[in-house]
């Protein structure tokens, strides 16, 4: 027992160093190249002088309130954008009047770059919160749209029917197959547009902002100073890496069901 | 597998089984008939009156001017070539399809939509991937009850399964669950749409004596569609063949239970099987060569 127990740890240590080999290798030899002044620190300083700033940033408290920023932008925009595309996925996929109604403009927005949209954001709601939010929602909304939209239609139609000879209508139908059945997909969708979610508001607070990451990352490099700089883009690598995480565990927990899934394998 | 399956509780007294086997089968069925209705309460089944029925998708007529009664607790196998109306016929008894022409009657009361009391049994088993089993089986539980959703478990030999996902559960235990779920509401119509016609041919003669066994012991009325002559000789009191929309033969099967593939079971099989092929019994045949 103790046996599998140890062989057990000793796999899961071994998974964990595989995945961390690369990161850790790479910061290494950077603070090497740098210290041995390979790489001068006008043009990347080395990772120690970022921990450095990052402390100092940390001493100061500006640090976590702009990410507590940043972070605050970013879910309040996955929430709407997250919200809508899947409302309007399920009323489509269960509904042909409306997705014939719907589907072509959508499929038509969708093709537009977001971030495009930028001057005229700017220009409706300035430098101000709504501009950002607005765009995190537009952009997280189609891969939940697309990908909740799929997973509906992917269900198994027996499924379907099998849930009707036993009675299930409406809400009760919903709930027992088509959301679950939908769910793989959505999750899918998810983690896409977390992804896209942090993107647009890098992007979208680098132009315009007086606050959060992107806001200290232009502001340090007013002032040269590059560890910041560097900070900033280590700050939001950490940032959609703990989101991807989070996605992982929800398919985790809410998949447990289906083999790809399963712990332990 | 075969250890998982509870134990045969209805079983004919020996002498009578010493009769099964010889080949004057009307009368034993009979006995063997009243005697296991004697164990158990008058039959719960639905009867079914099916009167000039017609079903089609566009153009195509899938069902033509049928005709069909079965008496209630009886078990009814309908066999024929593929794309004849057999599963259309199950359909439309199950309320997924509706008939252009003709009424349908369960229970003397004309048919209309899906009704609690009939259920079915697909081909694939057709079980929730992210249930578990217990709670697929609760999907057939009227207000889910666990203890009536563990006990129809029971029934098929799975309760230690409960806990599972279905997709750990080999093919014949899918199958099972899917009884399971079909019965745990004491169902008055059972309608098996080729429910055994994707497992190997061990699981599948232990999935007969399990329908057979529980449809002994509830008398429920069964319609089980089959492309497979043997299994409807082996289960069904009644056989009728679908031919291009219409009943072509119908046959009663007058065998005892259990059944054994003996002489009468052949012969109720390849008198099936001639007319489903539509060939002519060798003696038949050569007398025509001897002309």
């Amino acid at each position: 027992m103790s046996q599998t127990t140890s062989y057990k740890w000793l796999t899961r240590t071994c998974s964990i160093l595989l995945e961390w080999a690369i990161p850790v290798l790479t910061v290494a030899l950077w603070q090497w190249l740098g210290s041995m002044e390979w790489i001068s620190s006008r043009i990347l300083p080395t990772p120690a002088a970022v921990v450095q700033a990052g402390w100092s940033l940390v001493e100061n408290g500006q640090l976590f309130t702009y990410i507590g920023d940043s972070t605050q932008r970013a879910f309040i925009g996955f929430a709407i954008g997250g919200g809508i595309g899947f409302a309007l996925a399920i009323l489509n996929g269960l509904l042909p009047l409306s997705e014939k109604l719907t589907d072509s403009s959508i499929q038509m927005i969708r093709t537009i770059p977001h971030l495009s949209l930028i001057p005229l954001i700017i220009a409706w709601f300035g430098i101000g919160e709504q501009g950002k939010v607005f765009l995190v929602a537009l952009g997280v909304a189609f891969p939940i749209y697309l990908n909740t939209l799929h997973g509906i239609r992917s269900i198994d139609h027996g499924l379907i029917e099998m849930g009707r000879t036993y009675g299930l209508q409406g809400l009760a139908l919903f709930r027992s197959i088509i959301f679950p059945g939908a769910l793989p997909s959505i999750l899918v969708g998810l983690r896409f547009s977390l992804g896209i979610m942090w993107i647009t508001l890098i992007v979208s607070e680098t132009i315009s902002s007086d606050s959060g990451i992107g806001y200290m990352a232009m502001n340090a490099r007013e002032f040269f100073q590059m560890d910041v700089v560097v900070l900033s883009i280590i700050i939001y690598a950490l940032l959609g890496k703990l989101s991807d995480w989070m996605a992982k565990q929800m398919e985790r927990s809410w998949l447990q069901w289906h083999p790809h899934f399963r712990k332990g394998k | 597998m075969a250890s998982a399956l509870p134990q045969r509780k209805v079983s004919l007294p020996p002498e009578e089984k010493a009769q099964s086997s010889s080949k004057v089968p009307s009368q034993v069925s009979a006995v063997a008939s009243a005697a296991s209705q004697a164990e158990h309460p008058a039959p719960r089944g639905l009867r079914i009156d099916v009167h000039g029925a017609v079903v089609g998708f566009g153009d195509l007529a899938v069902l033509r001017r049928l005709e069909l009664s079965i008496p209630p607790g009886q078990f009814l196998a309908v066999v024929g070539r593929s794309g004849c109306g057999k599963s259309t016929l199950l359909r439309l008894l199950a309320g997924l399809e509706q008939a252009a022409e003709g009424s349908v009657a369960l229970g003397g009361a004309a048919a209309s939509g899906l009704r609690p009391d009939v259920r079915v049994m697909f081909q694939d088993a057709r079980l929730l991937p992210w249930k578990t089993v217990l709670d697929n089986v609760r999907i057939g539980v009227p207000g889910g009850d666990r203890a009536k959703a563990l006990a129809a478990l029971e029934l098929v030999g799975l309760a230690d399964r409960a806990k599972e996902w279905p997709s750990v559960l080999s093919g014949g235990q899918r199958q099972r669950v899917s009884l399971a779920r079909a019965l745990a509401a004491e169902p008055s119509l059972l309608l098996l749409d080729e429910p055994l016609g994707a497992l190997d041919a061990l699981t599948r003669i232990e999935m007969q004596s399990l329908i057979e066994r529980l449809w002994q012991e509830r008398r429920f009325t069964a319609v089980l569609v089959t492309h497979d002559v043997g299994e409807a000789v082996a289960l069904a009191d009644r056989v009728v063949l679908v031919e291009n929309g219409t009943i072509a033969q119908d046959v009663d099967v007058a065998l005892a239970r259990p059944r054994e593939k003996d002489g009468g079971f052949t012969h109720y099989e390849n008198t099936i099987l001639n007319r489903v092929l539509a060939r002519l019994p060798p003696d038949a045949s050569q007398t025509g060569f001897s002309i």
